[in-house]
């Protein structure tokens, strides 16, 4: 019976762990997602959802070119992540279009391209992969890169941790006093475009702005201190995928899927029960009992 | 000679213009002013306030025209800490998960190390500097829940913790409740006796008359710029406003 071994947490717990995919898999998606939700503070603190998706998105053709080339996926995701924004600053400032007009302009013009390059270039690229997230199925290679690149995004994070909170809350006062304000807009826009990178292997191109907005949003919730936010923020987004790979290991559904309907769920949690924020507000509530 | 001339201004700005992908915001705009100056920015919505802040601060760049912050280029002022700006409330994001503390010490930042480790010195200026606006019992509320004034304080205590010698305030009295607007007042007197510089915006035409030695009146560009008492008159003031009379803008008592 299939059933039989829900009834322990126990196996329900270590059975996956058996498995050398799931072993892997667990932890490569823990990694990125504590990368992800370490940027996500930053990100929904800037209000750069909607830059986060063009740069997800904006990707697409970089990975394909990179698999066909033989080079690093990331290389090529990289430079068309940075690329896009570049684009997309250059179009803001030579035309009257809106910003956020642009911003979705560009990014549909990459995708679209990256998806009429999968169909062009005869190789063995999994297009489902990319674009759901295959975190079962990563390779050694892959693995190395995503370790190399979450580390260097978390030291670069690590390290500019305050001067990147200063120009999220006030960029006038930062440049005021002397510090690189243009430094620091390309530091986080690099950091958001390696973020997307390692993020599509655990969920995908489509699902990764997931990854990084809903920690943030979260965390922001709960909190009213910057430092605790990014710990919540990263702590709700490895639990996520703790959680996403487990359920669908064992009710057999699409990983990438459930790692964000878990990030939505916990969201939701705090949306109505934050102690302060959130739609009930606990602590007011029981603080009219006393 | 010149040199020591120069020594003599805390800013000076010599026909600057400032334009944004071709729109011009500000253009031809003169000001001088000395330590122990307090200068009152008056304009209407528009009329290149923010912008002319911007400019010495070096948050926009100056498309003509010079400034000079105590003889130097204003990238040596962002250096040495110079200038501070206090921000208007509308201008910052008041549910930013921050505290009372965090905001003061980024007053400091610019003084640290790259890892913006704060020293007992530095430790030491916030405190003062929370002191001396009055906000000691709110040192680790979050600004959200703050009132308007003390919001207003938190962000000058910044500046104070800055040590600046040059202080730009952005509309500094809108939206502040009286106990802040006192103590502000009170914090002029004392800057100006410390010979520190100050430049504000605003919109109320008696803190003017109050506080303000020298007044700017600026539509895009400087329409008068003097003593307040021979500047700061109805024909002035309705030219700079576009036509209107101050009557009808601020009742007619002022």
């Amino acid at each position: 019976m299939e059933l039989c071994s829900f009834l322990t947490l126990d196996s329900f717990i270590t059975d996956p762990l058996t498995h050398d995919f799931m072993r892997k898999a667990l932890f490569m998606s823990s990694l990125v997602a504590a990368v992800c939700g370490f940027l996500s503070s930053y990100l929904t603190l800037k209000g750069w959802a909607l830059m986060g998706d063009a740069v997800s998105h904006s990707v697409m053709p970089g990975v394909v070119v990179a698999y066909a080339l033989g080079l690093p996926f990331s290389l090529g995701a990289f430079i068309f992540g940075v690329g896009s924004v570049a684009l997309i600053g250059f179009i803001k400032q030579k035309s009257r279009v809106k910003e956020d007009t642009v911003i979705g302009l560009v990014f549909t013009g990459f995708f679209a391209l990256g998806i009429v390059l999968v169909s062009k270039i005869k190789s063995n690229i999994d297009l489902h992969s990319i674009l759901f997230g295959s975190p079962l199925g990563i390779s050694l290679s892959d693995v190395k890169q995503t370790i190399f690149i979450s580390l260097l995004v978390v030291i670069l994070l690590s390290i500019f941790r305050k001067d990147l909170m200063l120009y999220c809350f006030d960029p006038r006062h930062a440049k005021t006093v002397g510090i690189n304000v243009f430094f620091l807009h390309y530091l986080l826009l690099t950091c958001l475009s390696l973020a997307a990178v390692v993020g599509l292997q655990s969920v995908g191109i489509i699902l990764v702005v997931a990854m990084l907005i809903t920690p943030g949003a979260t965390a922001y919730l709960l909190t009213d201190k910057f430092d605790n936010m990014t710990v919540i923020s990263v702590l709700s987004a490895i639990i996520s995928s703790l959680i996403g790979i487990y359920v669908s290991f064992w009710f057999d559904l699409e990983t990438g899927g459930s790692i964000v309907l878990a990030q939505t769920f916990i969201f939701l949690f705090a949306f109505l029960f934050a102690p302060r924020y959130g739609i009930f507000k606990l602590k007011k509530l029981f603080a009219g009992y006393k | 000679m010149e040199t020591i001339n120069y020594q003599n201004f805390r800013i000076e700005a010599e026909n600057i213009c400032v334009d944004y992908n071709g729109k011009v915001a500000l253009y031809d705009a003169n000001l001088r002013l000395k330590p122990g100056q307090i200068c009152g920015l008056v304009g209407m919505n528009g009329a290149g306030k923010t912008t002319f802040f911007n400019a010495l601060t070096g948050f926009v760049n100056i498309s003509k025209g010079k400034i000079r912050i105590n003889g130097e280029s204003v990238r040596s002022a962002q250096k040495d800490q110079t200038i501070a700006y206090v921000p208007q409330n509308e201008g910052i994001d008041s549910q930013f998960p921050i505290s009372v503390w965090d905001v003061v010490m980024m007053g400091r930042y610019g003084s640290m190390n790259i890892f913006r480790c704060p020293r007992e010195s530095d430790v030491q200026a916030v405190k003062d500097a929370i002191e001396r606006v009055d906000l000691t019992d709110h040192l680790s509320t979050p600004i959200g829940n703050l009132s308007g004034g003390q919001r207003k304080r938190t962000f000058l205590a910044r500046a104070i913790a800055q040590r600046a010698s040059i202080l730009l305030l952005d509309e500094p009295f809108s939206g502040v409740d009286i106990r802040t607007e006192k103590l502000i007042s009170e914090l002029f007197i004392q800057f100006k006796n410390e010979g520190k510089t100050i430049l504000l915006s605003t919109h109320d035409m008696i803190h003017v008359r109050e506080f303000c030695d020298l007044v700017l009146l600026i539509n895009k560009t400087v329409v008068a710029y003097g003593e307040t008492s021979e500047v700061f008159t109805p024909e002035n003031i309705t030219t700079t406003f576009g036509g209107i009379s101050p009557d009808f803008l601020f009742g007619p008592e002022s």
